[in-house]
């Protein structure tokens, strides 16, 4: 399977799924295209006919505000109609800026607020570890997420429990609302972090798919009792010029008919 | 005078105007400074205006810390991250430890609109509610909340401000006289109380037609101070009107309406109706949708008169 082109398909997609609203998170949806074009393409066994199979793996979207990337990665992989899509934000919709577990077929874990997602994620991989069957937990936070204290203690109970089943993301885009990460109030060194925390760690260009299969592969084969972190080196808003241009602007933004026909352009 | 200025931009203008004079005043924002409004008072006082990044917690108790050097911070986020996620560090590091730290909370109830239910704080104004010694205000439109602030900043203590962040139609005119625990009657009545805050005082307000129709002659207080409550004003609307009517934006549990519900029943019971959200959590959608959603319209407040009044007894 081509991951590129399914990354290409989620961008697609959730380009028509903030435009058919005309508003909505789409630099920090964009950034993680490629990953769950990895993750639901190739890494993860799932059942979208049986989306509540016991022992699958999960994926928790710790920045929740991402829901419409992670809307177009289910719907291309069979959970629901691309249709469903149109209806993000509509009154009554299944499909709410932020993601929902009792929403939306499919989503493993409700986020939104930031620095949740990431405890969630280690509670299931400990109790994934204590039934013993044998699943990945995947989490994705944001590096302005970073700056939550919860994530430091998710980071240090993850490390003490060992818990290797879980394989973590940092969609390390540089920017959060009011401007550069490094500006607001610096993360780095992620790395040194992570590793001074206990993680196995390794950082790769969020944009190459080859890349992000490789970090995932050599994350499961370590089997060294640590929990792992994949920094992803990414573009906020990637893959359209002026929405990558925005920077920081781009994390919550109009996008008009003719601005989504011009991006969809771009990908063609 | 504020035309079409949103809340968060008067808000800024006029904490530029305070800032220039008292100069312990610092703005502590946690990502949220364009959303909040004040971002532009960043390159006007780079020392007193910064970031705690996407770390509400650590925010409140450096604001604690900062205040107990003699600094006067006010931090700002949405209102579920200015209270329910950061509930423990106010209650301790500034109230229980007498840390005059003001936080700022926009977007309450629906207003959080397409962020939805985890933006969506229907228990803020409980929880700030229970803790010993608060003080909550909502101001209802610029006019006021430009006349409270130098009130807010010369109370010695914490408070909890609900802030309507967009725009908020006028309610007060330009000579209004504003009182920190005084309550506002906005219209006089006989026949029933109609006590709210926020953005209801505009829902009441659009109900007047309503009333009218109904031959209901209401009474309309705003209540900008949620706790402590002026009981002298509410307790003496209730006996001249031996009906009520409480009106929030957020969960019936824990906010006005049981505030007043508890000090009518110790003091003066009547026949009382609530509009508010009743004890559940937000979702995405529009205004106009979530105030139909949620019953929390000019016309829910008329039924609730009509049903008010029809219970009043009369000794
Ligand atoms: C606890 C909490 N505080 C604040 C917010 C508001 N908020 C939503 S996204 C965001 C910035 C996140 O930046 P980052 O993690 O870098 O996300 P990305 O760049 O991947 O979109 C903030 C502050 C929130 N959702 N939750
Ligand atoms: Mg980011």
């Amino acid at each position: 399977m081509d991951l590129k082109l399914k990354a290409n398909q989620i961008r697609r997609d959730t380009l028509n799924c903030i435009g058919a609203l005309g508003v909505g998170h789409i630099g920090g949806a964009l950034s993680i295209a490629e990953l769950l074009a990895v993750l639901y393409f190739k890494h993860m066994r799932i059942d979208p006919k049986n989306p509540q199979l016991q022992g699958r793996d999960r994926l928790i979207v710790s920045k929740g505000h991402a829901g419409p990337a992670v809307y177009a990665a289910l719907s291309e992989r069979g959970y629901f109609p691309k249709e469903m899509l149109l209806t993000l934000n509509q009154a009554g919709t299944n499909l709410p800026s932020h993601c929902d577990m009792n929403k939306t077929t499919g989503v493993d874990m409700t986020t939104g607020s930031l620095g949740q997602g990431f405890s969630c994620a280690a509670g299931v991989a400990k109790a994934s570890s204590l039934r013993g069957d044998g699943a990945t937990i995947y989490t994705v936070i944001g590096d302005g997420e970073s700056q939550e204290g919860q994530i430091w203690e998710a980071a240090m109970f993850a490390a003490h429990h060992k818990l290797s089943n879980l394989i973590a993301f940092t969609d390390y885009n540089g920017y959060q609302i009011d401007g550069a990460v490094d500006e607001i109030c610096d993360v780095a060194p992620l790395d040194k972090k992570w590793r001074a925390f206990g993680w196995n760690v390794f950082s790769v260009d969020g944009h190459d798919t080859g890349a992000i299969d490789a970090a995932i592969t050599s994350a499961k084969r370590k089997r060294n009792h640590k929990p792992n972190m994949i920094i992803l080196n990414t573009v906020k808003g990637k893959g359209v010029s002026f929405i990558e241009a925005a920077k920081a602007g781009n994390h919550n933004m109009t996008m008009s008919r003719e601005q989504t026909e011009a991006a969809l352009r771009e990908l063609e | 005078m504020f035309e079409s200025m949103e809340m968060r931009q008067v808000f800024a203008a006029e904490m530029e105007k305070h800032m220039a004079e008292n100069k312990n005043i610092v703005i502590i924002d946690a990502d949220l400074s364009k959303a909040c409004g004040t971002y532009p008072l960043r390159a006007k006082f780079p020392d007193r205006v910064f970031e705690a990044g996407v770390a509400e917690q650590n925010m409140a108790s450096v604001a604690a810390g900062m205040a107990s050097y003699g600094f006067l911070p006010f931090i700002f986020s949405f209102t579920p991250f200015a209270s329910r996620r950061i509930i423990d560090q106010v209650t301790l590091s500034c109230l229980y430890a007498g840390q005059n730290v003001k936080v700022v909370g926009t977007d309450p109830g629906i207003a959080a609109e397409y962020n939805g239910g985890t933006h969506m704080s229907m228990e803020d104004v409980g929880l700030y509610r229970a803790i010993p010694g608060s003080v909550i205000f909502e101001p209802v439109d610029a006019i006021q909340l430009a006349a409270a602030l130098p009130q807010i900043i010369a109370y010695p203590k914490s408070m909890y401000i609900r802030l309507w962040r967009k725009y908020a139609e006028p309610v007060f005119s330009d000579d209004y006289k504003f009182d920190l625990f005084k309550a506002d009657v906005l219209k006089e009545g006989s026949d029933v109380s109609v006590f709210v805050s926020g953005f209801m005082t505009q829902a009441a307000m659009k109900a007047l037609e309503g009333f009218k129709a109904a031959g209901i002659d209401a009474e309309i207080i705003n209540l900008h101070t949620i706790k402590p409550l002026d009981e002298a004003t509410i307790l003496k609307s209730l006996a001249k009107t031996r009906a009520a009517v409480v009106c929030e934006n957020g969960n019936v549990h824990g906010g006005l309406c049981e505030a007043i519900a508890a000090l009518a029943a110790q003091n003066f019971p009547v026949p009382m109706e609530f509009v508010a959200v009743r004890d559940r959590f937000g979702q995405v959608g529009k205004l106009d949708f979530l105030a139909e959603e949620y019953k929390l319209r000019p016309e829910d407040i008329v039924k609730a008169a009509k049903s008010a009044v029809s219970r009043r007894v009369f000794p």
